[in-house]
């Protein structure tokens, strides 16, 4: 059932979100052709914001709409993989996956490679007609036509697995649960039914490993003196060694930075999960609550045990609607009184912006992330002493106008304010809201095509 | 009786925290597995909710992982709306789990962590 004499499919990761480091996969996939045996690069990076903004982009030019570092994540190893049979699988198609591929074409011929067979995963964009019609009777009443931008549902893994068996060496997905990137390659190798619950969510956890990329080596885990990590500034990007009973080993690329240990992989797997018993993909609802983490070696963990139950009968989509506009301003006071100082500068704009807009305040340096849009924790903090302040005021309203008066009123405390405030600095930006909804499988079928 | 003396949770866990939608979830796992039944029994859906009485959270939900020496708390509508409606700087939550770590936690003074 393994047809390369019993050695594990490893999976490398490439990238763990859009906007990710483009100097990560090369290590990744050196450690791959180095340690043998069947591979597979993922590159996970949309998330639910990004593909929002690239079904914007997309409109606004047929040709755009997928990564904009694609060509940087992909020039440096596209031989490597092709050549040594490492299936590449990304999300990175996002609004727009045919276009990705006819941009993976391009790059293979202008290397002088012969051309791939590239695969593009689709039926997630719901916002064709017939999509909205669908999400529209999903939302019903929170769907707002007027506003309405996209919707795309969340595919699984099936689709992916069948194109690599048909021979894709680089598969092109839109919007697909992110652990799917590594358990298709991992149903293709192993031939995983689809109802090998336990098997397939133990390639799901092996990809929620995977997805955030040096979120499971050591990146984001690092607290001096409490999780030290050796050369943070190198932290080499994971790989799965996934086993045909689903298990996996988690590792990283050889000679880099980072750490793999059984508190970077237990951050990592409870990342984003809710009930630990139900973790819903399209694949399979996985459930860790038996799982087990032991460390086998040096920067090698096992991760055992997860158990798999059947998949639900929906699909998740995320549906984007304009949400109007945000404006952010910030001037800062230091030296004596500063706080007080930035203190009556939020006075000034709540008496003269409050009336319209709902504002929120934080006074970086005493209190700024963990305060609430309703600045109830910032009331409720007394003036201290701080010396170094940065004042940050925020609003979202439909009229960009309000947005702009906000703006020019923070601009204003330049020569209005309190004594000694400087550095200002605004910025105004479309807002995007978001609405999630579970649609009917039978409803939005995925499918898959070769790209010429 | 024992004594009891009062350490931040940071000293005797890690925690990171994940966002979807307004929901946080945040993870709490010992540093030593000898430490997870007083954190169990400490770290309360009741006291988390209170540690975060300023974000309103509407539930609190804790999952125990024993074999991993690990909880889950999951709080729902804490993110001002998530991340593309709040106007947080940290508009996902990702600051909160070190906000949780400095829930205060009693211990034996002889099981005081170094």
């Amino acid at each position: 059932m393994n047809p390369a004499n019993g050695k594990p499919l490893s999976i490398g990761c490439g990238a763990g979100f859009s906007g990710d480091r483009v100097d990560a996969a090369p290590p990744v996939v050196r450690t791959l052709i180095e340690r043998g045996g069947p591979a597979a690069m993922m590159f996970e990076m949309l998330a639910e914001r990004t593909l929002a903004l690239a079904q914007l982009a997309k409109k606004a030019n047929p040709d755009a709409g997928f990564e904009v570092l694609l060509d940087l994540e992909l020039r440096p190893i596209l031989a490597d993989c092709l050549a040594n049979g490492i299936t590449i699988v990304g999300n990175f198609g996002a609004a727009n996956p045919r276009a990705a591929a006819q941009l993976i074409l391009r790059l293979a011929k202008e290397l002088g490679l012969a051309p791939p067979r590239v695969a593009v995963v689709e039926g997630d964009d719901l916002s064709t007609p017939e999509g909205r019609r669908i999400i529209r009777t999903c939302l019903k009443e929170d769907f707002d036509e007027r506003r309405f931008i996209c919707a795309n549902v969340y595919q699984g893994a099936f689709p992916i697995a069948a194109a690599i068996k048909e021979g894709a060496q680089v598969v092109v997905t839109g919007r697909v649960a992110d652990p799917s990137l590594a358990l298709g390659p991992a149903i293709a190798h192993y031939d995983w039914r689809p109802d090998d619950w336990d098997r397939l969510a133990g390639g799901t956890m092996a990809g929620h490993m995977l997805e955030c990329g040096a979120q499971v080596t050591g990146g984001y885990f690092a607290d001096p003196g409490m999780k030290d990590v050796p050369d943070l500034h190198d932290v080499g990007f994971p790989i799965a060694e996934v086993a045909a009973d689903g298990s996996c080993i988690v590792t990283k690329a050889s000679n880099t930075g980072g750490l793999v240990s059984a508190r970077t992989v237990k951050e990592q797997l409870l990342y984003e999960i809710h009930d630990p018993g139900r973790y819903l993909t399209p694949d399979v609802v996985a459930d860790v609550n038996h799982a087990e983490v032991t460390e086998v070696g040096p920067n090698a963990v096992r991760l055992s045990g997860v158990r798999g139950h059947p998949r639900t009968p929906t699909l998740k989509a995320n549906v984007f609607f304009d949400g109007g506009w945000m404006g952010e301003a910030e001037i800062s006071y230091a030296g004596p009184n500063a706080e007080a100082r930035a203190r009556l500068a939020m006075d000034v704009m709540r008496r003269r912006c409050g009336r319209d807009l709902a504002l929120r305040f934080d006074l970086i340096g005493t209190m700024s992330i963990l305060g609430d849009d309703g600045n109830q924790l910032l009331a409720s903090t007394p003036t201290d002493a701080a010396t170094d302040i940065r004042l940050r005021v925020a609003a979202r309203h439909e009229d960009a106008k309000l947005i702009d008066r906000m703006l020019r009123e923070l601009t204003a405390l330049w020569t209005g304010g309190p004594a000694g405030g400087g550095g200002v600095r605004v910025n105004k930006r479309q807002r995007l809201s978001t609405k999630s909804c579970l649609v009917p499988r039978e409803l939005v079928p995925a499918s898959y095509q070769f790209v010429e | 009786m024992k004594d009891l003396i009062d350490v931040p949770l940071y000293r005797l866990a890690h925690a990171r925290t994940g966002d979807k939608g307004n929901r946080s979830n945040i993870s709490v796992i010992a540093y030593d597995a000898r430490h997870f039944p007083l954190l169990v029994e400490q770290v309360t859906e009741e006291r988390v909710a209170a540690h975060f009485a300023y974000r309103a959270p509407t539930a609190v939900v804790r999952y125990v992982l024993p074999k991993i020496a690990a909880m889950n708390f999951v709080l729902d509508d804490v993110l001002d709306g998530g991340v593309n409606d709040s106007l947080n700087l940290d508009m996902h939550g990702k600051a909160l789990s070190f906000h949780l770590l400095t829930m205060t936690v009693q211990v034996p003074a002889s099981a005081e962590p170094a």
